[in-house]
């Protein structure tokens, strides 16, 4: 039991364990103290000054978030000064802040406009000089707009302490200081790995995702194109948010719709190229685990992930499983054995996937993501970029009806659906690697050992006697603590399930943005997982090789996992990356 | 390693061989010339005196003679200085060839060089150190041993009671007496905020954790700020001798000295010195079989004002980036990699040994109230006596800028002082009999500082100084949080509008609101105090901000935008010398009707008024 103290704050007596901040304290006595580089556990530094308050006995204003609540403390939180010191610190933000508010990508769900908004900011008083106004967007995935930048590092403090890449960083002292790269490069040329947190984090439109749109709608126009999409588990349970539902709502059927009402020719659920890379993976596993080789194998379908391993431990390459990532595979799938089924000229298909994830744009351009001179994957965009697609097609999304995934290829299993969260990729393979190995059918399919928001889950699975040790890492500060593990050989593994983003796929870097008040205050992780896991529990079929949609395609076009044609078309090679471009 | 027995018996035989440092009347043969190594007079080529000395004597096989570098005597603007001991003649602005003359005439010949003589304010000649005005109303404490001993010699420093202070502690004193004899001293921090330094100790000694560290702060970062670097040159034995008694007294085994690696003759003198305490044993483990343990390293900054800043110290000192942190924890419970730290600056650590020697009483016998000892001050700017003092607390200014300084300098008039550097404030002529202690000076908008003391006469802007003061500041913010990022470029945008003349009213009293939020909403001290400059001019010389602002004028004519070239008729003898120079043709006339500038065309270069022979512009 932690201890109990008292303080008051404006007045209010209120009762917190010792360690809470002033902040959560005010916040318990449901007093909202203005915060800009607060971001819960990832940055905690006091740094811009939104939240200061006065406190009996200390001198000057102090920061609220980082300053501990004390037993008999008496805080202030809104006196005319401080009101007035905050107004002038939000006047100074803006003040080297690029407002081009109405054509940015964050207007309406900005937090530096929230506060302006709330403190009744009409002009700009101290005007000056501006901070630097480079823009990087060189990389496929994410632009950097340094001109919007508030300074805040919380990009910079995930980027460290969530991801432990340090990609960014703070350059330059005093007014010159500004948000970094290795020797300024572009962030396609350093350390990067395209996760996206940082956007995540980002308060303003500092940071985004390359915007893929344009390309998408110009395609959906063109009337000799045949545009197909699919969408990955985890854009279900979050695109709601971008129009007000509660976070972890399931909305696959208004998705649907709103993708075919966009001129989308046919919609197809990502979940089933899940079940397929299920099929292979548990194929590779089990032959891997036989022949005792390349193990512990470990899984491949975060594009974020692959980038880090490529370029942090080129020597733990042949680890990876070589399967592609679902969507690529669907990708490819669709170009050969659908479009021949449909008779469509693959030449004309085009194949948008909708994704989580900024990695994913990265990941489509590689050049081993392509059969026959066709890219699997034409186009990415992530739950964000459909959600304004959405706007801009005058859709009243939360009115839409129910739609369904198109077949041949829209029935997918519980297992795909869960490919969306961490633990989700092992849950699944296991179901089918279990029964591929024993021959029988499992009584218990949930394996709660890898579910939860732990950042390492470690367990032992035992098939007939069969003692298996997995374990599943999310975020890549947890995954580069197994690689150095396994590298050290201080692990004796069989299967590794690594991440990149901290809670996978939901909590990807091309998700709806969560502000800061809400992830202090709610779970997001466990709610938009609790929605796939209840995707999961709800389908008739859970198990990926029961699909009848995958059992046809093997029997129709691929044979078996790990045919000839199961490997050319579905299965991809790894290579080492440099850090830092010259 | 020496015992201490060898320790003692090196203090004894060596106070005897050089009792001619300070004593006039010394029974001996030998002379010392004395030369000063301080920055100053090394960068006027004392070295290279230092060296033509040693020539000559070696030369003319000059018996019984030595030539020793020693730290600053403190005129610095009289450097390079040579004093001959033990008659104590003191030498001035020598140059390498002046060396010859000194050995035949004064060595050799037993007579004065006296064109070498330092002239004293009153004209009047003086031949001892010790007559001149300079010294006569200083106490030297902290700087006692400076211009005294070779600070690369540690058998100088314990000749003069070096290390007794620690042996005293070691034998004779408990941590808490230790620390009761600073608390009764009144010892205050002398970096600039002026907290007590025996409270300070005491925190760190309660503070919980077995590992404990004992800092330096020599990062002394104020434009015109030498008393630290001084200290180093010239004793930096004292320091570390202090560090070690806070190490004894707070329960801590290792120091870190931080001085900046603008300071490389101070770092060279500290390497040197920690090298022989090592090699005598005095660092080390098991320091005179008391089973103490102490060592000290030196960290190098790299040139940021803020790491004077003691928690952007430690962060540097761990090898981040200097950034301060939220206080509290204060250092002295969460320090150096979380330990418990003990951060003092090295004029603080400079007169703990000659407390512990002399005792508390004798040392808050000097000062006022609450403010006890003495205060070295880089005393510069528009004062006859450049250099580095060191008083009572409470000597007035008026005492230190005359009686000390000599003066305003050219026949001017003194207008204000600046005390604290950029976090401090100015003081006005009305002021000038205000006692130089902690509290007096912040009554009136300044501040202690780390002890710059820069002086201004009557020819200087304050709104121009105010601006210098707050461009420093921005240059040096580390950037981290929003007051002093923005606002700090903000003001100072502020004040480059009013000496142009495009401010307006309202700018002003953007100024004020702006300068009050910066100093109560900033995370570190830098920020807090970086609006001084600015409020403390306005409280003074707010008449001067209305000028430039309402009249568009600069009563100095300092800030170039606002003043402008113009032929004083009545001056001009028409010979048209100014026109024929003026690289743009903006003086127009002739020989018969005169000539005029047209401002308009005019550049400002001042080409036309160096040119007249009739000081007609």
């Amino acid at each position: 039991m932690s201890e109990k103290i008292k303080l008051t704050i404006d007045g209010k007596e209120v009762e917190v364990n010792r360690g809470t901040t002033v902040l959560e304290a005010a916040r318990k006595l449901n007093i909202d103290i203005p915060t800009l580089c607060f971001l819960k556990e990832i940055n905690q530094a006091g740094d811009c000054r939104m939240c200061i308050v006065e406190i009996a006995g200390r001198r000057g204003f102090v920061p609220s978030c980082i300053t501990m609540a004390e037993d008999g403390m008496e805080v202030k939180t809104n006196t005319p000064e401080l009101e007035d010191s905050r107004k002038i610190m939000l006047d100074l933000i803006l003040s080297s802040h690029n407002r081009d508010c109405l054509t940015c990508v964050r207007n309406g769900n900005c937090e530096l406009q929230a506060l302006a908004q709330k403190y009744g900011v009409t002009n700009v008083e101290y005007e000056g000089q501006k901070v630097n106004d480079s823009i990087d967007e060189l990389s496929p995935s994410i632009v950097r707009d340094n001109s919007k930048c508030i300074m805040c590092k919380r990009c910079v403090a995930t980027c460290k302490n969530i991801q432990g890449i340090s990609a960014i960083s703070v350059a330059g002292r005093g007014f010159e200081s500004h948000i970094a790269t290795e020797n300024e490069n572009s962030l396609n040329d350093v350390n990067c790995t395209f996760c996206g947190q940082c956007i995540e984090a980002c308060p303003v439109g500092a940071l985004r995702e390359k915007d893929d749109t344009k390309l998408v709608w110009r395609k959906l126009r063109d009337k000799d194109t045949f545009v197909v999409v699919q969408t990955a588990p985890a854009v279900r349970v979050a695109l709601g948010e971008e129009f007000g539902m509660d976070i972890g709502t399931n909305v696959a059927g208004k998705m649907v719709t709103a993708l075919k009402n966009l001129g989308f020719d046919r919609v197809f659920d990502t979940n089933t190229g899940a079940d397929l890379t299920i099929m292979e993976e548990a194929n590779e596993f089990v032959e891997r685990l036989t022949k005792g080789e390349n193990l512990p194998m470990i899984t491949s379908c975060s594009p974020g992930w692959i980038r880090f391993i490529e370029m942090n431990y080129p020597e733990l390459l042949d680890n990876l499983s070589t399967c592609k990532s679902p969507h690529q595979m669907f990708g490819a799938i669709l170009k050969s054995y659908y479009a021949k089924k449909a008779n469509i000229d693959p030449k004309k298909m085009f194949v948008v996937s909708v994704m989580p994830c900024i990695a994913k744009k990265f990941e489509r351009s590689r050049p081993e993501m392509r059969n026959d001179d066709l890219d699997n994957v034409d186009a990415v965009i992530t739950t964000r970029e459909l959600a304004r697609m959405i706007k801009q097609a005058n859709l009243e999304f939360k009115n839409l009806e129910e739609g369904a995934f198109d077949d041949p290829m829209g029935e997918a299993t519980g297992a795909g659906a869960i490919f969306g969260t961490t633990g989700g990729v092992m849950e699944a393979a296991l179901r089918t690697a279990a029964e591929t190995i024993t021959g029988k059918e499992l009584d218990e399919i949930e394996f709660e050992e890898v579910r939860g928001e732990k950042g390492i889950k470690r367990a032992t699975i035992d098939i007939e006697g069969k003692k298996i040790n997995i374990v599943v890492a999310h975020g890549l500060s947890n995954a580069r603590k197994i690689l150095e593990e396994i590298k050290q050989g201080k692990a004796d593994y069989q299967f590794v399930e690594i991440m990149a983003c901290p809670g996978g796929c939901i909590m990807g870097g091309g998700q709806p943005i969560v502000n800061s008040k809400t992830r202090s205050q709610v779970d997001v992780r466990a709610k938009r997982a609790n929605a796939l896991y209840e995707i999961d529990e709800k389908s008739k079929i859970r198990k990926s090789h029961e699909n009848p949609a995958i059992k046809k395609l093997y029997s129709e076009f691929l044979e078996k996992p790990g045919s000839y044609r199961a490997h050319k078309l579905l299965h991809t090679h790894y290579e080492k990356r440099e850090k830092y471009n010259k | 390693m020496k015992t201490l027995e060898e320790i003692r018996k090196i203090r004894e035989e060596k106070r005897k061989e050089l009792d001619l440092r300070v004593n006039l009347k010394a029974n001996t043969v030998e002379k010392h010339i004395l030369v000063c190594r301080g920055t100053g007079c090394t960068s006027s080529h004392s070295p290279q005196i230092i060296e033509k000395f040693r020539e000559i004597i070696k030369e003319k096989n000059i018996q019984n003679v030595k030539v020793i570098q020693t730290g600053c005597f403190g005129l610095c603007s009289k450097g390079p200085i040579v004093i001959i001991r033990p008659e104590d003649v003191f030498y001035s602005m020598v140059k390498p060839e002046d060396c010859e003359e000194i050995i035949n005439t004064h060595i050799l010949g037993g007579n004065l060089v006296e064109r070498l003589l330092c002239k004293d304010i009153d004209k009047s000649e003086v031949k001892r150190l010790d007559e001149l005005n300079f010294y006569k109303k200083q106490k030297r404490i902290a700087l006692k041993n400076c211009g005294i001993i070779d600070p690369e010699n540690i058998d100088e420093y314990i000749a003069f009671d070096g290390y007794k202070a620690l042996e005293k502690v070691l034998f004779e004193m408990t941590a808490e007496e230790v620390i009761n004899q600073i608390s009764e001293s009144g010892l205050r921090g002398r970096g600039g905020a002026g907290f007590p330094t025996g409270k300070k100790w005491e925190f760190t000694r309660i503070a919980k954790g077995t590992q404990k560290y004992v800092v330096c702060n020599a990062d002394e970062g104020d434009p015109g700020a030498f008393m630290d670097r001084s200290i180093l040159e010239g004793d930096p034995h004292s320091v570390i001798e202090a560090m070690m008694i806070a190490g004894y007294s707070i329960g801590a085994d290792k120091g870190y000295i931080y001085v900046r690696a603008e300071y490389p003759i101070a770092v060279q003198r500290l390497k040197v010195a920690i090298n022989q305490a090592r090699e005598y044993g005095i660092l080390g483990e098991n320091i005179f079989n008391t089973g103490f343990n102490f060592d000290v390293d030196v960290r190098l900054g790299a040139g940021a004002f803020v790491c004077g800043e003691e928690t952007a110290l430690l962060e540097s000192i761990e090898g981040k980036t200097g950034r301060p942190r939220l206080k509290p924890p204060f250092p002295a419970n969460y320090g150096l990699w979380g330990k418990p730290t003990l951060i003092n600056n090295v004029e603080t650590y400079a007169n703990v040994t000659r407390i512990i020697l002399n005792g508390a009483k004798w040392y808050s016998s000097i000062g006022t109230e609450k403010s006890k000892g003495t205060k070295v001050f880089a005393l510069g700017g528009n004062v006859v006596n450049v250099g580095l003092v060191e008083v009572p607390m409470g000597t007035t200014l008026r005492e230190i800028v005359f009686d000390i300084g000599g003066g305003i300098p050219g026949g001017k008039e003194f207008k204000a002082a600046q005390t604290g550097g950029p976090s401090g404030g100015c003081i006005p002529k009305e002021h000038l009999d205000i006692p130089i202690d902690y509290e007096s000076l912040s009554e009136i908008g300044s501040m202690m500082g780390s002890g710059g003391l820069i002086i201004m006469d009557d020819t200087k802007c304050m709104v121009n100084l105010a601006k210098f003061y707050l461009g420093f500041i921005v240059d040096e913010s580390c950037g981290k949080c929003t007051p002093c990022r923005i606002g700090t470029k903000r003001m100072l945008e502020i004040l480059e509008k009013i000496t142009e003349g495009k401010a307006d009213m309202e700018d002003l009293e953007k100024l004020e609101r702006l300068a009050g939020t910066v100093k109560t909403s900033s995370v570190c001290g830098l920020g807090q105090t970086a609006p001084n400059p600015v409020l403390s001019t306005l409280r003074y010389f707010r008449d001067e901000y209305l000028e430039h602002i309402k009249n568009k004028n600069c009563p100095t004519g300092e800030c170039k935008a606002l003043s402008h070239m113009q032929i004083n008729p009545e001056k001009c003898k028409k010979c048209g010398l100014c026109a024929r120079n003026c690289p743009v043709g903006a003086i127009i006339g002739s020989r018969e009707e005169g000539y005029k500038i047209d401002v308009d065309k005019c550049i400002k270069c001042g080409l036309c008024k160096s040119k007249c022979n009739f000081k007609a512009i």
